[in-house]
């Protein structure tokens, strides 16, 4: 129910005296109300909760909380530990 | 998907499996809030993965599981009246109410529609205006700004056949039901990470301080949910207690001010009952006086309604994290998302459903 899917602003408009934009979803794209993110741009990722974006998301903060793991794992595999390689997920 | 693919990873979530592997050092029950993390757990099969020292309990953070039977009751009759369109989110047509479901009153000829978005519910009421269009508005603070948008967007329109039956719920005061409770073996929390995203910690951090239990704000993928363990039980370890944020791309202590100023404008807070627990104070979210001509309860009389549960579902003690699942005898046979007793089972956040699809357990 609280589900929400990250996707980006691929433009914004007016009608009916609120924000929309469509926003793109892995190669879907949906109209959602941006009413909620007023200073949300074109090109930014925004988690999307039945038809309203109701976050934007940090991009620095989560690129800094990825960049820590990749160090301390770094570190690990310089003391001789054992790292898997990675697995994408598609 | 960015911002997806990357907390999937193999390499982050071992990690912090890793992590958590390395801070625990004896036995914690941690229980998640929010259904869409109790899916991720089953889903991604993390729950297998997980220190033996973890005690996973699931919460009551399933709007669909929580709405009572009164109200399922009440949609089921309105959207039996003919002169009626009852929009709803997919996971209600299948919760049972004391006889019927929404599905049934749609097969019998009712108008019963699913809707992606609130607003979806105010393009119908503005293309029928010979038809009274109901939107069946359940959720947490997650879901409450867009529905306290399209009531915005109804008056504003001077719409005269727009109303919503409003099932809303709270986060903060449950966590306390269940902290205060005699029962409760619960000690340390993922709180749910889009709800916080709309309302900000403020409230957790009281909670956190009162019953000296760590609250952690967690997102939905693997990663995170990892993480969110990790950094949980860094603090009962060290035997500290307050609010952290896991998911800080998305969610700010603030949350979100413009969302939460609409929620307010439109809605003001009540007691209200969770199906299966019973009534929680300060819990609920109900319209203020002066959007009134939009409560569904007001338009149509349905004060007649006597709702029964079924006797043999165990709902309640699964919401509060008393039992899993399968410990119900009706687990998977009498009871399943085809032939539901209890909401658990239908709704895609439910614990029932997710153990019921996922592990298949006691399953015929």
């Amino acid at each position: 129910m609280c589900l929400g899917i990250p996707g980006k602003i691929l433009n914004k408009y007016e009608r009916g005296g609120l924000c929309y934009g469509q926003v793109d979803f892995g190669g879907i794209s949906k109209e959602i109300c941006l009413a909620y993110v007023p200073d949300a741009q074109p090109g930014e990722y925004v988690i999307v909760h039945v038809g309203f974006a109701i976050s934007r998301l940090d991009e620095t903060e989560a690129m800094e909380q990825l960049a820590l793991i990749r160090e301390i794992d770094g570190l690990e595999e310089a003391a001789g530990q054992d790292v898997q390689t990675t697995e994408k997920d598609t | 998907m960015k911002f997806l693919a990357e907390y999937r990873d193999t390499a982050a979530v071992r990690h912090w499996l890793s992590e958590l592997q390395a801070r625990i050092t004896r036995p914690w029950t941690v229980m998640e809030i929010c259904g869409g993390q109790t899916h991720s757990f089953l889903r991604f099969g993390l729950d297998e993965l997980l220190p033996r020292e973890i005690g996973l309990v699931h919460g009551p953070g399933c709007p669909v599981c929580v709405t009572p039977v009164e109200l399922i009751d009440k949609a089921v009759a309105i959207a039996s009246r003919p002169d009626v369109i009852l929009c709803s989110f997919g996971d209600m047509l299948r919760v049972p109410g004391t006889r019927d479901d929404l599905f049934r009153v749609k097969s019998r000829g009712g108008d019963v529609r699913i809707v992606y978005s609130p607003l979806d519910a105010v393009e119908l009421a503005k293309r029928h205006v010979d038809r009274d269009v109901v939107f069946f508005a359940v959720g947490f603070e997650t879901t409450a700004p867009a529905n306290a948008m399209a009531v915005l967007q109804a008056a504003e329109a001077g719409l005269k056949n727009f109303s919503v039956l409003v099932a809303h719920v709270r986060v903060p005061p449950a966590i306390e039901a269940i902290l205060s409770s005699p029962q409760n073996c619960v000690q340390g929390f993922l709180a749910a990470g889009h709800v916080c995203t709309i309302m900000g910690t403020q409230e957790y951090d009281r909670l956190a301080e009162r019953y000296h239990t760590p609250i952690v704000v967690t997102g939905f993928e693997p990663a995170d949910l990892f993480q969110g363990l990790a950094m949980c039980v860094a603090q009962l370890e060290s035997g500290q207690a307050h609010v952290e944020i896991q998911y800080s791309r998305s969610v700010r202590p603030e949350g979100n001010m413009v969302a939460r100023s609409h929620i307010e404008k439109v809605f003001r807070i009540v007691d209200r009952k969770w199906r299966g627990i019973g009534v929680i104070p300060q819990s609920g979210l109900a319209l203020r006086d002066e959007f009134r001509e939009f409560d569904a309860e007001q338009r149509f009389a349905t004060s007649d309604i006597t709702a029964e549960e079924s006797p043999e579902c165990m709902a309640g003690d699964v919401l509060q994290g008393h039992v899993k699942p399968t410990a119900c005898p009706a687990f998977g046979t009498r009871c399943t998302p085809e032939h539901p007793l209890g909401a658990p089972m239908v709704s895609s956040e439910g614990a029932c459903a997710a153990y019921y699809r996922y592990r298949r357990q006691g399953a015929s």
